[in-house]
């Protein structure tokens, strides 16, 4: 290859530190979800490289539904140490309270009321006018369609029919007192180049990608881990499964997968021979045809 | 895996012409549809397919789209091959959607436009074409689909081969290929069809696996927009961006924008270790040794090859938004890193899309295309799209509703073509130094009173390419004088100084060249302002000689030739 040639990898990591940049150097108040999972992991990391020598310009907002792995809160609360970076972990604890879950509730509610109703109240108590989040084009169809800038109103709803255009590298920033643009760094990135990236950079991540024997209960397609006392259907019993999570999200709603790819190069090669998709396990897209478009436009990340 | 390039490409047409089904084909050969989301294509409540598989579901995300059958919205596909990592941005074809395919045209390093082998060459493929070349992409893949509804012949593909490339000849398109395709069937796509025998081309996937990629990129000419100052501690300062042209290593000279001051860079820091080395489009962070004062907005160049500096310039728009636009109205316009209020100072023309003829318009609406003249508060620091993409893009911004109204690309032109009698207006920026001395006048109005910027040629040539570049830039309206080193002796430097100082060109004839005298002078010329032009560079022919450092000049952005632009070039 011609040395003054970037690889895909780096192509796609200046293109992710010219977005950042571009946000701090014109928005007030900006702030990074951080998700504890994977593409947080790399979107962290790019921060960090694009305020080299200085530390991130903005806070860590997680977004905790009291739902998440243990596993997940240790790593999170580690690394954001490690990093030295500012932490806020917003709870809809009101909700908690009377009594919201998974269980009781079903998915959609559940995750409109801890997730999107929270992360909403957190941006608008912190003030934010720019939220980066991780999300990438090839997760989900109707984010194929989302710009890099991503404008919400005041009620922090998406609205995909008129959405700015988006041309060369020349993001339109201008909102209003309220309104607010979600950036995403990594739209260009694919799952593999996110792990791909993770092995070239040696970035930590939560144990939970990990293949282990683990605690799981069968339940049609999905294998389901037993945390956070989740009730158990009539005939279902928990086995111990060499498994490991492809993706991260609340414990009921993410499925594991069965594998025993306990390395970075063997997780790699476990997905270069994938022929599914990484958001199959995660149950509230498969909700109904188009969910996750009806909720972004709610205001979900 | 980690090593192979990014090729961003952008594809348009309408459902008809099998687009959908051609990138379902690239996704599905690539492996670039996982079995679930085939099995929720199969599953969609309102699949449209008459077949077993509609490639489309997987390109059409909105829940409108699907409802209705059409695209609505540029959608960005991935997919990799051992060699290459894809991005496609996938347009809709239709009249309406030219703003959607500009966007996915913005980046891309190449086009496929598709054709279908029964109908040809359509209005639809000619305007996609005309906007892949005014969104300046660098190469064209033709693809004729449904090959297999015209038999495979060899006479249709050549037809229609030979009327696209006409055409691309008229709107000035290069590096074309044609491919006959099946995308339903898979024909010439991954692998030679032996359905087309007489196909000496490489499959359509082979092509985007080979074709050189950022074609455009430019190593010669620093570029390199100021985003963000980087200022943890008092120690450190350092000026983050990402290189739109030409390579930086610690120790290059710089010049900022638009203070014009010149220093080095000390240090290229990054998380990763110091840097060597910098090229585009890499996002990097620039150290400087002295401490000259620099923000968001500014520019370094190389001080040899400056950008054209301007408050106004021709440029093409195109119109992005449902209300109309145009004249006596105040825009944001954001270019690299600068956002300036502005305006609309003339449409010149509007662009009929089908016809290619200039039409007179009195404003802009959705979807139209318009040749104009832009004027800004401040002066932007630029050079022609079809040189420098990075540094000839802009957005308009409509400060009121905030909403992108407008794309627009800076042509090859200056206030004069667009003007010529206005020489006077030209926008001319200072040098750092110019309140040391007293004067009440600034070096900007010393070049605007000149038509030029003063700079210092030392040629080692003949003396009668001396005089006789004097005459030429005379008659090209320029304040020069010739020094000769016979006559003046040693103080050719001091002298060269003067003139420079009072505004003129001044040219140095040595006939004993000392290299102390030519640091000394080079030492006085404002560093982009130094031209030396050695006898065994120049040719023969005393007027061939000047033409060249004529052009060297205008390289050096110290002369805008306004007898080109009389000719009626490069507008």
């Amino acid at each position: 290859m011609d040395s003054r040639t970037l690889s895909h990898l780096r192509a796609l990591e200046a293109e992710s530190i010219h977005i950042m940049r571009e946000v701090v150097a014109e928005f007030a108040k900006p702030v990074m979800l951080y998700s504890i999972g994977k593409d947080s992991s790399v979107m962290v990391r790019l921060a960090q490289k694009a305020f080299f020598p200085g530390k991130l310009p903005f806070p860590l907002l997680h977004v905790d539904t009291t739902y998440k792995f243990q596993e997940m809160i240790e790593f999170r609360d580690q690394f954001a140490k490690d990093l030295g970076a500012e932490l806020i972990v917003h709870t809809n604890q009101k909700a908690i309270d009377e009594g919201a879950n998974p269980f009781k509730l079903g998915t959609s509610k559940c995750c409109a009321l801890l997730k999107t109703r929270a992360l909403l109240d957190a941006l608008e108590a912190g003030g934010y006018d720019a939220a980066f989040g991780g999300a990438r084009r090839d997760e989900e169809k109707s984010r194929a369609k989302e710009r890099v800038f991503s404008f919400r109103d005041k009620f922090g709803q998406w609205d995909p029919k008129s959405q700015r255009p988006e041309l060369w590298s020349l993001y339109n920033s201008k909102v209003e007192k309220g309104e607010s643009i979600r950036v995403f760094p990594l739209s260009n990135w694919t799952e593999m180049d996110v792990w791909a990236y993770i092995e070239l950079e040696n970035i930590p991540i939560v144990p939970l990608y990990y293949a282990k024997e683990r605690e799981m209960v069968v339940r049609g397609n999905q294998l389901i881990p037993l945390e956070h006392n989740m009730p158990l259907n009539p005939g279902e019993k928990p086995q111990m499964i060499m498994s490991r999570m492809r993706s991260l999200g609340c414990t009921y709603c993410t499925g594991g997968i069965a594998s025993d790819a306990d390395t970075m190069p063997k997780i790699i090669n476990e997905l270069v021979q994938f022929r599914r998709s990484e958001r199959e396990n995660r149950i509230i897209d498969h909700d109904q045809e188009g969910s996750m478009e009806i909720k972004k436009r709610e205001g979900y990340f | 895996m980690s090593e192979s390039q990014l090729l961003r490409f952008s594809t348009a047409g309408s459902v008809d012409d099998g687009k959908s089904t051609l990138i379902g084909r690239l996704l599905f050969e690539a492996k670039g549809v996982y079995e679930d989301q085939m099995a929720s294509l199969q599953k969609s409540s309102i699949n449209r397919s008459t077949g077993p598989i509609d490639f489309s579901l997987l390109t059409d995300g909105l829940r409108a789209e699907r409802e209705q059958g059409i695209t609505i919205d540029v959608a960005y596909r991935y997919f990799a091959t051992p060699k290459r990592k894809f991005i496609i941005a996938d347009t809709p074809g239709h009249e309406q959607y030219t703003r959607n395919m500009a966007t996915g045209a913005s980046t891309a390093d190449l086009a496929i436009v598709l054709i279908d082998a029964r109908k040809g060459v359509l209005p639809q493929s000619r305007r996609h074409a005309y906007i892949a070349s005014l969104l300046g992409i660098p190469y064209i893949a033709v693809a004729v689909n449904k090959m297999d509804l015209v038999e495979f012949s060899e006479t249709v593909f050549d037809q229609i081969q030979k009327d696209f490339s006409a055409y691309a000849e008229q709107i000035g398109l290069k590096n074309l290929a044609f491919f006959p395709i099946s995308a339903l069937d898979g024909d010439n796509i991954v692998e030679r069809s032996a359905r087309t025998p007489w196909f000496k081309g490489t499959p359509l996937l082979e092509h985007l696996e080979s074709v050189p990629v950022a074609e455009d990129r430019n190593f010669t000419e620093l570029r390199f927009p100021v985003q963000y100052v980087i200022r943890p501690n008092l120690d450190f300062r350092g000026f983050a961006g990402q290189l739109a042209s030409g390579v930086l290593k610690p120790g290059d000279e710089v010049m900022s924008l638009p203070a014009g001051r010149v220093t080095r860079v000390k240090e290229l820091p990054t998380f990763d270790g110091p840097l060597k080395e910098a090229f585009p489009p890499m996002s990097i962070t620039v150290v400087l040794e002295d401490e000259i004062d620099l923000s968001r907005g500014d520019m370094l160049v190389d001080p040899n090859h400056v950008p054209h500096v301007s408050r106004r310039f021709a440029a093409k728009l195109v119109w992005m938004l449902d209300e109309a636009g145009g004249p006596n109205r105040t825009y944001l316009l954001k270019h690299a890193t600068q956002t300036v209020p502005c305006e609309i100072r003339r449409i010149r023309h509007r662009v009929d899309i089908n016809t290619l003829e200039n039409v007179q318009a009195e404003k802009l609406e959705l979807n139209e295309i318009a040749a104009v003249v832009m004027e800004t508060r401040r002066p932007l620091y630029f050079d022609a799209y079809s040189k420098n993409r990075a540094m000839g893009a802009f957005i308009l911004i409509d400060p009121i509703s905030n909403l992108t109204v407008a794309a627009g690309m800076i042509e090859e032109s200056t206030p004069e073509s667009v003007e010529p009698l206005q020489l006077r207006n030209l926008e001319f920026v200072g040098e750092a130094n110019e309140s040391a001395t007293g004067t009440q006048l600034t070096n900007a109005e010393r070049f605007a009173r000149a038509g030029h910027y003063p700079a210092t040629v030392w040629l080692t040539a003949r003396r009668a390419v001396a005089y006789l570049l004097e005459r030429r830039l005379f008659d090209l309206g320029c304040q020069v004088h010739v020094l000769a080193d016979d006559s003046e002796s040693h103080l050719l430097p001091e002298l060269s100084r003067v003139l420079s100082n009072a505004g003129l060109i001044a040219i140095c004839s040595i006939a004993s060249p000392d290299p102390g005298e030519r640091d000394r002078a080079a030492g006085f010329a404002a560093a982009n302002r130094f031209l030396e032009v050695p006898a065994k560079e120049l040719p023969a022919r005393d007027d061939d000689a000047v033409e060249v450092i004529i052009k060297r000049l205008e390289d050096l952005g110290v002369l805008r030739r306004k007898d080109r632009f009389e000719r009626g070039e490069g507008i």
